[in-house]
This record gives C-alpha cells, structure tokens and sequence, in this order.
C-alpha cells in the first residue's frame, strides 16, 4: 500500500483501508452467497460426478469467501472474523451482485450463472494477483488457479447442454436468458472501486468487461447458442439492496448461529 | 494375481471351484476376470450395492444441514464430508461393475426399492449436533465394520474399502471434534448434543452392524442358525472376516470411554464394564429391537428413496444431454470456433456490450 504525498496523515490510510475493506467484503459476498447456493445441488444432482464437482466448487468458494472476509476485518480495523461477517449481518448489509443470490433454478441455469461468474472471477483474481499488496496477490494466484477448473466445468456443460439434445439447447438458451441482466453489475466502478485503484490495493473489474465478452460470446457460440442482449440490467447488491428470495437464503444460513447466542462452533 | 487354472483343456466346474476355493485359502483376492462361483458373484453384488447405495443416501442428513452450518469453518468440513460420501458411492458402484452389473442397473434397482440403503439413513437428522453424532457415531460404526473389509476376498472390493476407511477415520475425528466443541459450548449446546446421541445411538449399534448373528448377540436359537449360517458363508468366502455380533461388540468398547471423555451418556443403561468378559456389557440388539430400529416404510424411509429418485429424474435430460453429445462428439469436444477474426470476436461480444449502454439502478428497465 502506497500513499500519495509524504505529510499523508494517518487517517487518509485508515479511509483507504476502508475502502478496500468494503471491497474485499463484496467480493468475499459474492463467493459466500454463490457457495451458499450452490450447497443445494448437493444430494439433488444429475450424476454422482456432478454431486462431486458442485460440492468440489462449493467449498472453493466458501474457502475465497473465508480468507477474504477475515481480510476485510482487517482492513477496517474492526478485526470482525469470517463468522461475524457471515452470520450476525442483516442481510441489507450483504454487499454480494445479485447474480450470486438467484435461486439455483434447473441445471441450466446454473450452468449459465456460474459461466458467467467464474469467467469473471477468473479475469479479476488474475488481476489482484498482478496488482494488489502481497497477501492479496497471493490470494487471488490461488484463487485464479481454482476458479479456473470452475470456468472449465461451466464452459464444458454449456457445450453439452447447447449440444446435447432440443431439451438442453432449449433450457441452457432460458439459463442464459434468465442470467445475463445480472452479469454487468459484477463489473460495476464506483466510490469504492476508484478508491482502491487510486490507492493501489486492487484493481477494478470495469476494464476486464470486454474481455469477459469476448471469452464467454466464444463459448455460447460455439455452444450453438446466442448471446442473449437484455434489454434491462440489474444492479442494487453492492448498496445492499438485494432480491426478495435473498432473505430467507440469510435466515437459513444464519439459524442455528442465531439460535445459539454465545456458542462457539 | 490370477485364478485362472493352468491347462489347455477346458476346466471342470470341479476344477475351477477348487482353485476359486484354494485362492481363498491362501488369502490371495479374486479378481474380475477370474471364475467365481455364481453364490460368491450374487453375494457380493449384493454387498457391494448396498454399502454404494448407503452412501448415496447417506448424504442426505448431512446434507439438509450444509446451508445451515453454524459456521464457516463447519461448512467446508460438511461439504467436504458429503462430497467424500458421494466418491465412496463412485469407487463401491464401479467395483460393483466389475462384478458385471452396471451403474445406472444398481440406481434403477435402488429407486424401485428392489435394492436398499442401510436403514441407518431412514432416520431424521433433527438439529445441527446430528451431523456430529452422525460422523462420530454411524461412521465410527463404519470404519469398525469396515476395517476388516480392506482384506476381504474380492479385490476390487478390498482396494475400494482402503481408501474409504482412511477417509471414514477422517470423518469420525471431525465428528468427534464436533461434539466435543457442542460439549465445551454453552448448556444449551450440550443438551443439543445429547439429544443426538439419544437418538443416533440405537440406529448406530444396531443398524450398522446388521441382525444379530449369534445367541449371545441376542438372538434366539433359529435366527442365531440362520444369522450363524450367513455368516458362515460369507467368512468361508472371505468376504466377511467377523460376525455381526463381534463387531458391534468392538463398537461398543470404543465409545464408551469416547463418550465419557464428552461427557454425554450413551442412552442404554444396560452398559457397564464386565472384568470377566473383559468387555462392555450391553443391551443385546435382539430381532425385536433391530427390527424397531428399522424404521422400515416410515416417513424418512419414504423421503430418503423419494429424494433421490426426484434428484434422479429431474436430472434426466442432463444426462441425455451429455449422452447425446458424447456420441456426437466423442471425448473431443465440438471442432474448435474458425480461426480468430476480429469481426467475428466483436460480434460474438455484442450482446452484453449493448448492456453498458442501458446501465440504471437496481432492476430498472430500460
């Protein structure tokens, strides 16, 4: 971490550090909440294998969720750990993209989001790798490495699903359909994003966009699909503004802490 | 390490049985393509399905419990675990198709109750201190079980259950760990995990090592015959190594002192020390209590097969899908897109760039 001139007072550091915090805390949302989706596949998938990698994915994303959390606990200096964030947070003060919260819906259209996220993850953890302090770049090499088996899944299934059958071509053209207006706000710069660029601590995803298009129209095409050009795009989960299926998801996830006060697990 | 007989001349059923039998005797596995009998084939399809089916359904409990994980940490370890249930599924299924039966015929059977789970799984995981009394207690069940079967006869089997076991040890210290942290938590805590042993124990004891098998297991002087008579059977075999009885023995001196250490009371008053024995007493698990224990044709009987006949159909068009594309495609995959053409490239990109242009607030429409 850098600041910009030498009388730099100590609490220009400290709002810095904040700013990375909430961004940290978003992209540790995200993984949170998309592994926290994802958990429901297990015992409800196509094959055995798809058992296997669903939950192989899951944990890798509660694993980025876990070390990014306790990062950004750090980074405000209220020390808050991984659980704190996770489980005594309202859920208006989650700061996830709405694309990671929607119901898993069919197979297809979870093919569809996590082809659009871990197409993106990839793309910004290879960033933070190059362009954050040393805990973070090594986080995100990590990162990018297992994100990367995850694009790999998503880009395979939309190949066999776009040509598999009429049935599957139909449903993962719907799963794209139902996904892509959420897709632009994971790419969203504001207050946040500029500050931690300003200041050096991480890389913004805006300018990753066209890339991300580029990559993810190659896959679709070649799935024999279309790139769907919605005509809405939504946007709110960085401000906390989040879908109405995202409450019940939190009071799940957060029941038995909740119900427990003072316990330790 | 082959069974096939030295020779040129077609061998007799006398002649094969007699090597499959000195095979046995000199410890050495069976392999696929070696002759067996057809009752060691049937025996051991029937084994082998079932403990691959239990782990299938096995993953359910568990499973209701992953969103809810109290903790961050807890949930890796859960998913982890359940993911571990569903790989051990995968080694059993493909050591069963090496008996010649495949897959998706062992799901069907399953699905059309033609063949079952251990009815261990056909009770309710009630609160989060199940999946610790599940992983401490029915896996701690398991590994006791099957320990022995890493040397059973058939090799397929026997590999499988190696690497099974390590990673059932694995599950039974993260169970403990579990309820060792519920015991050292706050009362309320405490309560929830004796609560779970209260009900995990029984389904533990009894289901896991199957009926009673001899009289002083508990059961009566016919069902011993027949029990002692499987079993019999089975150890001739090789395929099993202990009775049922035995092993359950073995299970019950290991928790005691496990449980005291917790602190939590194993809910069957009967258990105590017995110097002469030199082993626990306790209540025997006799037909009538095995068979309360069954929980056979009960509500969670019932939703355990529907739960995974449901994940089953409704994932039925992905594996069309990915049956279809195979045979299109082979293991290659589609030809890859024509070569780069920057056109082409920024054509493909236009729909979500046509995005950036209508950004609004939150779910607005353009």
């Amino acid at each position: 971490m850098t600041t910009s001139t030498d009388q730099a007072p100590a609490d220009e550091a400290a709002r810095a550090d904040a700013h990375l915090a909430v961004h940290l805390l978003r992209l540790g949302d995200d993984a949170l909440v998309l592994g926290q989706r994802l958990c429901r596949w297990i015992t409800r998938a196509p094959t055995i294998e798809e058992d296997m990698a669903l939950s192989n994915i899951a944990l890798d994303l509660i694993g980025h969720a876990r070390t990014l959390l306790a990062l950004s606990g750090e980074a405000d200096g209220t020390g808050r750990t991984e659980d704190e964030f996770a489980f005594t947070r309202s859920d208006r003060e989650f700061t996830n993209a709405l694309l990671t919260e929607l119901p898993c819906g069919d197979f297809a259209v979870t093919v569809a989001r996590q082809l659009v996220y871990a197409h993106y993850a990839v793309l910004y953890y290879e960033a933070l790798a190059d362009r954050a302090d040393l805990r973070l770049a090594a986080f995100g090499e990590r990162a990018a490495k297992e994100v990367a088996f995850h694009r790999t899944h998503a880009d395979n299934w939309a190949l066999r699903l776009g040509l598999g059958t009429p049935e599957s071509a139909r449903r993962m053209q719907r799963g794209l359909e139902q996904v892509w207006p959420y897709a632009a706000e994971l790419f969203d710069e504001d207050e946040v994003t500029r500050h931690v660029v300003a200041a050096g601590t991480a890389p913004s995803p805006a300018p990753l966009h066209p890339v991300w298009q580029r990559r993810v129209g190659e896959v679709v095409t070649r799935a024999g699909l279309t790139v769907p050009t919605p005509r809405w795009r939504a946007g709110g989960g960085r401000a906390g503004l989040h879908t109405e299926e995202f409450g019940p998801l939190i009071a799940d996830m957060q029941s038995v802490h909740r119900q427990f006060p003072g316990g330790r697990w | 390490m082959s069974a096939r007989p030295t020779g040129t001349t077609p061998a007799s059923q006398d002649e094969l049985l007699a090597h499959f039998d000195g095979l046995i005797a000199a410890g050495e596995t069976v392999e696929p393509r070696d002759w067996m009998p057809d009752g060691y084939r049937r025996m051991m399809i029937r084994q082998v399905a079932q403990h691959a089916h239990s782990e299938i359904i096995g993953m359910q409990p568990e499973g209701a419990w992953l969103t809810r994980a109290p903790s961050l940490y807890r949930k890796s370890v859960l998913i982890a675990k359940v993911q571990d249930e569903a790989g051990h599924g995968m080694y059993l299924y493909s050591a069963a198709e090496t008996l010649g039966v495949d897959r998706a015929a062992l799901l069907d059977a399953l699905h059309q109750g033609q063949q079952r789970a251990s009815a261990t799984f056909n009770h309710p995981a009630l609160t989060w201190a199940d999946t610790g009394a599940i992983a401490w207690l029915t896996d701690g069940a398991a590994v006791i079980n099957q320990a022995p079967l890493c040397r059973t006869s058939y090799g397929p089997y026997a590999r499988a259950m190696r690497r099974v076991c390590q990673e059932e040890a694995f599950h039974v210290r993260q169970g403990y760990d579990l309820m060792r942290t519920l015991c050292e938590g706050t009362p309320e805590q405490k309560a929830m995990a004796q609560d779970a042993v209260d009900r995990w124990w029984l389904p533990a004891v009894a289901l896991m090592f199957g009926p009673p098998d001899t009289e002083a297991g508990g059961a009566d002087a016919r069902a011993a015959a027949l029990g002692a008579a499987v079993s019999r059977r089975a150890m001739a075999w090789g395929i099993k190594r202990h009775t049922n009885d035995e092993l359950r023995q073995r299970f019950v001196d290991s928790c005691v002192p496990q449980a005291e250490r917790l602190g939590l009371v194993l809910p069957d008053p009967a258990i105590r020390w017995n110097e002469e024995r030199g082993h626990h007493d306790f209540t025997p698990v006799d037909w009538d209590l095995y068979r309360a224990a069954l929980g056979e044709d009960t509500h969670w009987s019932r939703q355990r097969l529907a739960h995974r006949r449901a994940a089953h159909e409704d994932g039925a068009w992905v594996r069309e899908a990915s049956a279809a594309y195979a045979a299109r495609f082979g293991a290659d995959g589609p030809p890859p897109p024509p070569a780069p053409d920057p056109e082409t490239a920024s054509k493909a990109g236009a729909g979500p760039a046509a995005v950036e242009d209508v950004r609004g607030g939150a779910g607005e429409r353009a």
